[in-house]
């Protein structure tokens, strides 16, 4: 798996690495999903577009987890897979364009986990590694 | 890290925390000796230390007499879970994570004219009570909300609630500020916050919040036990959730105000996740307006909560509405203004409560009348499958605490190492073996909330109890317990 957990007091903090900045994003949104259900089990049934900045990768980051995360409150979908193009701005600043796909939970089908509230900045990371990029944040649940 | 931190015994249960670097005042930690070592190993292990949360609490501008840490204490989001800060409204600041995401997560106790001999099929009433209360997640409520009617929520509370035929009007009177917390500004809040709200009004969420029926286990102080109006053997609902997806919203909105507007200020605290802004910044203000109307919706989704439970007591054991009482309804993480005495001068304090409550002692105004003797209580939940006390608070805790008081047990293992070690479903027999029947939607939830990941919450209130700062009252033990 691209992503894995570390232990936290009281939330969750995901980490995970890709060979680029944007598998990376991807990974830390599996990695977050996978805590609401069981991974394998949603289908990429329905697509919700995201868009965010921020002034930088860490914050990027951040933006693109809290987006997702209120659109599962938002639309209802659980989301499985996800892709993600970020580039620089003009005026400064990063730019996340991508997609994720999913669908309704379905308790009949869909182990369910826990749910991911919120993205907070503890143990917030992401960096441009020999290998690719590594990220990690803690996630309130 | 740094400079290696050491507490010193000052007092029974008391350890102080000395100013060094930074701090502009000392940190005072109410443990035992097993906690307060505890706490200084965790720091000296470098990772998330909820002493150096403290130390850096230390250190903001304005924070006034100690920074503060309960005996159930832990890493937070930069603030100690189980912390207490409070600041001067002229130069300190209000922090993101004194608060947290879930806004007034807290406790609504309700009690039943229901003796345990009056509950004989417990199956039923855990069946009826989760095949009523929304809860895990995906749940979503029956109340459907406007945009307009929404902001009636955000600006008054449970009020709003009960003004829809959703409980009764003498609630009000027992939920802390009235089930209001002043200040509330709707536009301060996001639609984006109002709408992800809009399906989960009247929702228990998961991870950690319950709904619980209890029995009246033991009574430690007889007569605050009966200005509670609790006894023995009674049968008692305790409702833990917050403010839902609203306030968490609030909460990621105002993380990247607070932090842009904490540098903007020159305020650079020692964690980022410690974001914050003066107090009296327009950043500070609008995000204490935000916090009031977050307050609010855990109020008003507490209450809706407990509309559903008397509704299903209704049901299975014909009980009127006004014959389930409100007992308290006390939230968690707060911040809010406050008067205390400070070096003997009274003064107003922004208090930051993050895995604590008001603990209030006797004889203050804010207490319901019926409670003004003894001082309100105050709820402290153990794990799923052990006990609960009712606490409330002293002269001392006024005195050395900003009047505050702990809320539960705090984890011993963290979630990833709890669901490895416990399996969900023989955590559930286990329960039943002992007598408490689970009813949970997720059974991966089950595990990382098994009574084996908790302190024993027995060890937190006897170290409370040893600083004098809070006093047991009663003991509870569950029957059934309903998680998301």
């Amino acid at each position: 798996m691209p992503y894995a957990y570390r232990d936290h007091s009281a939330d969750v903090a995901v980490s995970a690495s890709g060979s680029t900045l944007e598998e990376t994003m991807c990974a830390m949104a599996e990695g977050v999903f996978a805590l609401m259900v069981r991974p394998g089990q949603l289908l990429p049934r329905r697509s919700v577009e995201i868009a965010v900045e921020a002034g930088s990768e860490e914050l990027l980051l951040v933006e693109w987890l809290a987006e997702l995360v209120a659109q599962k409150d938002l639309v209802g979908i659980l989301f499985c897979r996800f892709e993600a193009a970020v580039r620089v701005r003009a005026e400064g600043g990063l730019a996340l364009r991508g997609a994720a796909w999913g669908e309704p939970l379905d308790p009949a089908r869909h182990a369910i986990g826990i749910e991911v509230k919120g993205v907070s900045l503890a143990g917030l990371r992401c960096v441009r590694t020999d290998a690719g990029w590594e990220a990690s944040c803690v996630v309130d649940v | 890290m740094g400079d290696e931190l050491r507490l010193e015994r000052v007092g029974p249960g008391e350890w102080l925390l000395p100013r060094s670097g930074g701090m502009r005042v000392p940190g005072l930690v109410f443990a035992d000796e097993e906690m307060a070592r505890g706490l200084e190993g965790e720091d000296a292990a470098g990772g998330w230390s909820a002493l150096r949360q403290l130390h850096n609490m230390a250190c903001l501008p304005g924070i006034v007499g100690h920074a503060l840490a309960l005996p159930d204490v832990h890493p937070g989001y930069g603030f100690p879970i189980g912390g207490v800060g409070a600041f001067d409204p002229a130069d300190g600041v209000v922090v993101v994570g004194g608060v947290g995401f879930d806004i007034n997560c807290g406790v609504r106790m309700l009690a039943t004219p229901l003796g345990v001999e009056s509950v004989s099929d417990l199956e039923r009433l855990a069946d009826a009570l989760f095949a009523r209360v929304p809860a895990g997640l995906g749940s979503t409520g029956s109340l459907r909300l406007s945009p307009t009617e929404i902001n009636e929520v955000l600006a008054d509370g449970a009020a709003a609630v009960v003004g829809r035929g959703l409980g009764l009007p003498e609630d009000l009177e027992f939920i802390e500020e009235g089930g209001c917390v002043p200040g509330a500004d709707p536009q301060t809040v996001s639609d984006r916050a109002k709408q992800r709200q809009f399906r989960q009004v009247g929702t228990l969420g998961s991870g950690n919040h319950y709904l619980e029926v209890q029995r009246v286990d033991r009574i430690f102080d007889a007569a605050a036990a009966s200005a509670y109006g609790l006894e023995e053997r009674q049968i008692v609902v305790s409702i833990h959730t917050g403010s839902r997806a609203l306030g968490h919203q609030i909460g990621q909105d105002y993380l990247k105000v607070m932090e842009a507007a904490g540098r903007r200020h020159g305020v650079v605290p020692a964690e980022r996740e410690m974001a914050c802004a003066p107090i009296a910044s327009s950043e500070g203000r609008r995000y204490l307006a935000a916090v009031a109307c977050g307050a609010n919706c855990a109020f008003a989704n507490r209450q809706v909560l407990a509309h559903l439970v008397r509704e299903v007591l209704g049901e299975l054991f014909e009980l009127r509405p006004a014959a389930v009482r409100t007992v308290y309804d006390i939230g968690h993480n707060l911040v809010k203004r406050e008067r205390h005495v400070v070096g003997a001068v009274e003064r107003e304090l922004l208090v930051h409560r993050k895995g604590s409550t008001r603990a209030f002692g006797p004889g203050r105004a804010e207490a319901p009348p019926a409670y003004r003797a003894v001082g309100h209580p105050t709820f402290v939940g153990g794990s799923m499958g052990t006990s609960s006390v009712v606490m409330r608070g002293t002269p001392v805790g006024m005195a050395k605490a900003f009047g505050s008081g702990i809320h539960g047990a705090g984890r011993a293992l963290s979630r990833k190492k709890a669901a490895k070690r416990y399996w969900g479903e023989a955590v559930a027999s286990s329960m039943r073996e002992a007598g408490i029947l689970l009813r949970a939607h997720s059974l991966r939830g089950v595990a990382e909330e098994a009574p084996g990941a908790y302190k024993d919450v027995d060890a937190v209130v006897d170290a409370t109890e040893i600083s004098g700062i809070n006093r047991r009252v009663v003991r509870l033990r569950p029957l059934v317990v309903i998680k998301g």
